[in-house]
Order: C-alpha cells, then sequence, then structure tokens
C-alpha cells in the first residue's frame, strides 16, 4: 500500500533540459504548402532531384492526409494535428560555417555545453565525433578531418546533398520509401537536415560518430533524417541523443532513419532520447514518431539497434531491420520507460529474407506514475528464409498501480525450417526486493534505482560505455520520487 | 544500556494480533534463541526488528542502543547496525552480488561518515567471508540470489552479515532447508561472528541449529508471548517434549 501512496510523488520529476536558448531565428511562417516545400529546398540550396523527390513526397502526404491515414493502430490517444499550426523551418540566423566551429553563434556553443556535449576541440578526449542538430539545421560536426583521412564521411545531411549527391541518391529513400508510412511521407517532403555517414569498404571507425539533436524553437517540428551506410566489411558505431525545452504545447518530432549494411558491415545504432515528456499532468511535451529501418542488403552484414526512451509525451517508433543478406543478423535491444502520463508505443520488426538469418529482440519496458507502454513487434520468415532464427524477450516492469503495460507481438512464418523463440513477463517491482535492499543499508530510492537497473542490464550491456552510464543517470531522473 | 530492548510490544496485521506484549532484553555478547511453533509470530518479530513497514505497532517500544527503532527506516536501522537473515531471501536479477554488497557496505559506511570502499579494497575482504561460508567465487559476479539453491541463498546471507559486521544479527529460520552440511558452514560462518560486543538472536523452529550454535537464552514464544524463558536446556527440553508443554495457559484459546 505505502508504494502505491508514495507514487504519487512521481510528480516531483523535474525536466532539467527544459531551458530556451535566445538566438535569431530564420523562421519560415506556419503552415505547408507546395511552396514551404520548395521554399525549404531552394534554402538549401538543393539540387533539382532532390526537389522532385520532395515534391513527390508531398504530393503523396496531401492524397494521405486528406484521407486522415495518420498510423492509428498504435496505442497511443492525443488530440488531432493540425499540421497547418506549425512551423517547418527554423534555423538560427547566424549562418554556420561548415569550416570552422567559431562562426557557430555562441549561445548555440553555450546550450550543447549545458547538455553536456562536448563540441570543442576537448571532445578529442572523449573520442566521440559530434554532429549537432539545432532545430532544423546542423549547426557543426567534429573530427571530420581526421575521418575523412579514412574516407569516413560524417556531416550534415544538407552538406551530403550537396558534396556527395550520387551517394544520397543512390540510397536516399531506398529503405524507408516515402510511400512508407505518413510521417514518413511528411519528413520526406520538409525534413532540413541531420546526419549522413559513409563508410567505405574495409574501414573501421575508430571512434563513436554522434549526433546530438535539440529543438530549441517553438511552434516548430523537428524533421531530420539520418542515412549511414556501410561498405563491404565497414563497422561504425553511431549514437544519438535527444532533448527539448519545456514548453506547453506538443511539438513533433518526425524522423527519418536508414541504415545500408553491405556484406560483412555491422552498423551498431544506439539512442538515447529524452525529448521533454511533458509535465506531470501530461501537458506539452513531444510526439516522438519516427521511422527507423535499417537493411542488410549484404551477406553477413549485421544491423543492430539499441535505444534508451525515457522521454516524450508519445514515443511512436519502430527500429527494424530487412536482413535481405544471407546470414544477416538484426538486434533490436530496448528500455522504454512511461512516466506520469507518458505513452509508448515502441518495438521492433524483423523482416528475414535471406538464408540462416538470424533476429535478437530484447525489449524492456518500465511504467510507473499513469504512463503507458506498449511493446509492438513483428518478426516475419520470408519462404526463402531457410533456417531464420528469432529469440524475442520481452520483459514489463510495473511501478505503483495507475500505469499500464502491454504486450503485441506478431509472428509470420512462412518457411517451415525456422526456429523461433518468444519469452515474455510482467512483474510489479516487489516491495520483497525493496525491503531486502533497505535491510542492507541502501536507501529506498537507491534500491528501486538498483533493480530498475538490473532489469535493464541486458539493454544496458549493449550501449557504449558513457552512452550506458548516461542512461542509468537518465533513468534515476525519470523516475525521482517515483517511489518515495 | 542493552543493546536490544523490547517493551510490551503489541503488534497487528490486518486487524489481527499477532504478538500481544513482548518483553525482551538483549546485551552486546549474548545469543538469544527464540523458538515457538509455526504462526507464533516469530518471522513477524524479526520482521517488525528490521522495520518492514506492512506491520501496526499498537502499543509498546523497542529501543536498540538506546535509539528508539520504531521512528527509524528500515535502510537506518541497517546503517545503525541491525541485520536480518531472510528466512526467504529474495532474487534482484541483473545486480551481480558483488555490486550489491559493496552498494550496502557503502551505504553503511557512508551513513557512520566513514571513507567508501572502492572495488580494488572490497572484493579481497569479500572473497575472504565468502571463503570461510565455503562459497564458490563465481557467486561474486552471479545475480543476487538469482538460480542459487536453497542452501546457497542463506549462506549468502551469512556471508552479507559477515561483511556487514552488524551490532545485532537477526537470524529468521536460516536453518530451514538446510542439510546437515550445509547446516555446520553456516552455523561455523556464525559463531565466528560471535563476539562481546554484538548479539545474535536466532529465531528457529527445531533445536537442531542450536547443536552448532549453543545460545545463552532461549525463549519460547507461543501464540504471540513469550511463555518461557530459560538457557540452552530449555532447548532440549523442548526437543523433548514438544511445544504443547509450554501453553497450558493459552490452551482453549483460539489464535
Amino acid at each position: 500500500m505505502t508504494t502505491v501512496n508514495q507514487i504519487q510523488d512521481l510528480t516531483d520529476k523535474e525536466y532539467k533540459w527544459g531551458f530556451i536558448t535566445s538566438v535569431d531565428e530564420d523562421r519560415l511562417p506556419k503552415g505547408l504548402d507546395e511552396d514551404v516545400v520548395r521554399l525549404i529546398s531552394a534554402k538549401k540550396n538543393e539540387p533539382e532531384f532532390m526537389l522532385e523527390w520532395r515534391l513527390k513526397a508531398f504530393r503523396y502526404w496531401v492524397t494521405q492526409e486528406k484521407e486522415q491515414a495518420e498510423p492509428k493502430w498504435a496505442n497511443v490517444k492525443f488530440p488531432a494535428i493540425d499540421y497547418q499550426n506549425m512551423v517547418y523551418y527554423s534555423a538560427p540566423k547566424k549562418k554556420p560555417s561548415l569550416t570552422s566551429l567559431d562562426e557557430v553563434d555562441p549561445e548555440i556553443l553555450k546550450t550543447y555545453e549545458k547538455l553536456g556535449i562536448p563540441l570543442l576541440e576537448q571532445q578529442r578526449l572523449a573520442g566521440v565525433a559530434v554532429d549537432a542538430v539545432f532545430d532544423s539545421v546542423s549547426v557543426a560536426t567534429t573530427f571530420k578531418e581526421k575521418l575523412s583521412e579514412l574516407g569516413i564521411i560524417f556531416c550534415s545531411f544538407s552538406e551530403a546533398v550537396q558534396n556527395h549527391p550520387d551517394l544520397v541518391k543512390k540510397y536516399l529513400g531506398s529503405v524507408v520509401p516515402y510511400t512508407d508510412n505518413f510521417f514518413a511521407a511528411l519528413n520526406a517532403a520538409v525534413f532540413s537536415d541531420g546526419s549522413f555517414v559513409y563508410v567505405p569498404k574495409g574501414v573501421r571507425s575508430p571512434m563513436e560518430l554522434s549526433t546530438y539533436f535539440r529543438i530549441n524553437a517553438a511552434e516548430t517540428g523537428q524533421f531530420e533524417r539520418t542515412l549511414i551506410v556501410a561498405e563491404e566489411g565497414a563497422y561504425v558505431s553511431y549514437l544519438e541523443g535527444c532533448t527539448a525545452p519545456i514548453r506547453d504545447e506538443n511539438q513533433l518530432h518526425a524522423a527519418v532513419v536508414e541504415l545500408v549494411a553491405l556484406d560483412n558491415a555491422t552498423i551498431k545504432y544506439s539512442t538515447v532520447q529524452n525529448w521533454y515528456p511533458g509535465d506531470k499532468d501530461g501537458k506539452g511535451g513531444i510526439y516522438n514518431f519516427v521511422t527507423k529501418r535499417g537493411k542488410c542488403l549484404g551477406k553477413n552484414s549485421k544491423i543492430s539497434w539499441t535505444q534508451v526512451e525515457t522521454g516524450s509525451a508519445i514515443t511512436w517508433k519502430y527500429p527494424s531491420c530487412i536482413l535481405q543478406g544471407d546470414n544477416s543478423v538484426g538486434e533490436f535491444y530496448s528500455v522504454a520507460l512511461t512516466n506520469n502520463y507518458q505513452q509508448a508505443d515502441t518495438g521492433t520488426k524483423m523482416i528475414h529474407i535471406g538464408k540462416n538469418t538470424k533476429s535478437t529482440i530484447v525489449a524492456k519496458g518500465i511504467s510507473a506514475g499513469h504512463g503507458q507502454n506498449t511493446y509492438r513487434g513483428m518478426v516475419k520468415i520470408l519462404k526463402g528464409a531457410a533456417g531464420a532464427r528469432n529469440y524475442t524477450q520481452c520483459d514489463s516492469l510495473l511501478i505503483g498501480d495507475k500505469c499500464g503495460a502491454h504486450t503485441f507481438p506478431y509472428i509470420e512464418v512462412k518457411n517451415a525450417s525456422a526456429r523461433m523463440e518468444h519469452e515474455a513477463s510482467t512483474s510489479k517491482i516487489g516491495e520483497d526486493q525493496i525491503f531486502y535492499l533497505q535491510q542492507r543499508g541502501i536507501a529506498r530510492e537507491e534500491a528501486v534505482a538498483m533493480i530498475i537497473n538490473g532489469f535493464c542490464k541486458t539493454v544496458f550491456r549493449e550501449l557504449p560505455m558513457e552512452f550506458a552510464v548516461e542512461a542509468q543517470k537518465l533513468l534515476g531522473i525519470s523516475l525521482e520520487g517515483s517511489v518515495g | 544500556m542493552s543493546l536490544l530492548e523490547i517493551k510490551d510490544l503489541h503488534v497487528q496485521v490486518d486487524n489481527n494480533e499477532i504478538l500481544k506484549g513482548i518483553d525482551l532484553t538483549v546485551n552486546a555478547g549474548e545469543v538469544h534463541s527464540i523458538m515457538g511453533p509455526n504462526g507464533s509470530g516469530k518471522s513477524t518479530l524479526a520482521q517488525v526488528l528490521a522495520r518492514r513497514e506492512s506491520y501496526t505497532i499498537t502499543k509498546g517500544e523497542i529501543l536498540f542502543n538506546g535509539k528508539d527503532l520504531l521512528t527509524m527506516k528500515p535502510e537506518e536501522a541497517a546503517c545503525e547496525g541491525l541485520f536480518l537473515a531472510f528466512q526467504y531471501p529474495v532474487e534482484i536479477p541483473g545486480i551481480s552480488n558483488a555490486y550489491f554488497l559493496r552498494a550496502a557496505v557503502n551505504a553503511v559506511k557512508k551513513y557512520r561518515g566513514e571513507d567508501e570502499l572502492d572495488a580494488m579494497d572490497f572484493l579481497p575482504l569479500l572473497k575472504e567471508k565468502m571463503r570461510l561460508l565455503e562459497m564458490d567465487e563465481r557467486f561474486l559476479n552471479r545475480p543476487v540470489n538469482e538460480g542459487f539453491s536453497g542452501g546457497e541463498k542463506k549462506r549468502n546471507e551469512i556471508v552479507q552479515m559477515a561483511i556487514l559486521e552488524p551490532k545485532l544479527a537477526v537470524l529468521d529460520e536460516t536453518d530451514s532447508g538446510l542439510d546437515i552440511d550445509a547446516l555446520k558452514v553456516v552455523a561455523k560462518g556464525v559463531n565466528t561472528m560471535r563476539s562481546k560486543d554484538r548479539a545474535i538472536v536466532l529465531v528457529t523452529h527445531y533445536q537442531r541449529l542450536l547443536d552448532y550454535i549453543v545460545p545463552d537464552f532461549v525463549h519460547v514464544l507461543v501464540n504471540g508471548r513469550i511463555v518461557k524463558s530459560g538457557g540452552p536446556e530449555l532447548a532440549l527440553e523442548l526437543e523433548d517434549k514438544g511445544y504443547s508443554w509450554t501453553e497450558p495457559e493459552t490452551v482453549g484459546a483460539k489464535r
């Protein structure tokens, strides 16, 4: 009983990344039509093929919007979004220079410093190359030179369009076509920046590549697009982090991530998502409607997704793998936490096409307060996928008695030689466990944090070291006050 | 000053009175055994001492080291030096034994204003205690109690007691589920912990444990009351005659 009462204190939680940076913005008026799409493309000085692609996407999206074809199957509730009441492009006015960090608005650099993102040279020590996306544009990409010596391209999407149009043309939309879903179409029409990574044949990226996304401007949607291509035998580990200021209105974040792994290539993609989740009464917060998908195009290729989702009012995302190459491997490790009135509908799709393809899914959902947490996953074994294997484990942990955990695993098998394993569990955080730890001298809050960290262990150990530490802290903060 | 003073303790669970006026004084250096049949309130007493919150104290007081125990949180009682070896130790998946124990030791040290131990200092200490309880080192990295056999869990409790060095250790049915060899190992561990600065309270149903850990005092708890107290010979008498001979005054009273 005591836990339940103490859980009401969940509300003590504070979002410490909620500050607003004052920078001059170059922003379009609210609303979306073909002119806006043209204007965004023009502002970015894009080649013709990009504009055409955007326009096709936009026209498709318009038909979808007319039919109100937003995905409705997810287990989340929110009022209808007015897509005309939103700004689709906002950029800090001081034009960021692509050659030097010195020309970035110091206010923005200060913001990243506050967020703990080491943008300047000291980051060499951290061994992390960072691309920082502030509202709609990428403001700085570090370590570019060092990486380019190895032939690795790590830059903003806008730059890639200018400098590597052939690569962009070849792979853009090849994993997530603009017709994929409502939000993917919207993103394709209006996306303004994002990150681009290309790792050439046989190259192992010597450092973690990282993008930090920050929504700052009000009434602005953020639509970034990330494309990562790993050529034959290449390896890259990529991290992304996200925060946003506290604002009363909901803000839309509709990103698209595409990964392509060729023969024997490995892409490891880790996310710590901490968008503003809204206040204790569920007011405000980010709608995080994201399409992430990787294609294991080559044989023996591997794509591994690891995500820690603690933020956003609503999360709708399913980082997926298309296992096309023979012997390719897809992995999905996820921790999703919902507190207060947060809603998350997240999971993965593993599409087995090639022979002897293998996928692993480990999803951990934590619900507290009035949070609603849904795991939704699909494992599809196509006819040609002889010898395919899947292992799925979904565990839910409930804190308090006002939250919910839901699991929707879909399995579709068209090849009899496939082997599937599915394990699922739902448990309440046990008073017995908490008391046991307390009896050994560990304070109640720490006891709860420890139990939760233990619950998430199999996912955390997939994260790069510094990220794992950050993720653990984040879980602690997100649950502050939740158990008295 | 006595280490533990329980005065007229009345405890309810769901409006049922489980303990009906317990008086007990335990001094440092003493080993007490509380014996009684199932449902007599033994485990309730142990849990109340450890400050489990699901019990309602309707009357009485408990002084631990001169301080009011009943105002302490469980972790405060632990940091003040009260240890409970659980009858049913729980599993904490994903948290290694070594990590958990260091967190516990450091929580206590922090409470007492002492320097915390880093892993380098802590591990040798823990390994030494594990050897004492004949526990394999692989238990260091296994999640707390997960997949442990009953006997391993009980030995793990005593390892924790050894490393936390409490002033008062309450052992709740530590002998249950142990075979004779494991019982001897556990008893050896507990006996090494006996000292003039420490008191031990053994809560048990059977006399068997007391062959290996010989108490200074034995108390018989029946139907929420201590009905008889004496020396170790009382345990043997109980073994011989059963609990019924101790409860003439409660005959006919429905529990």
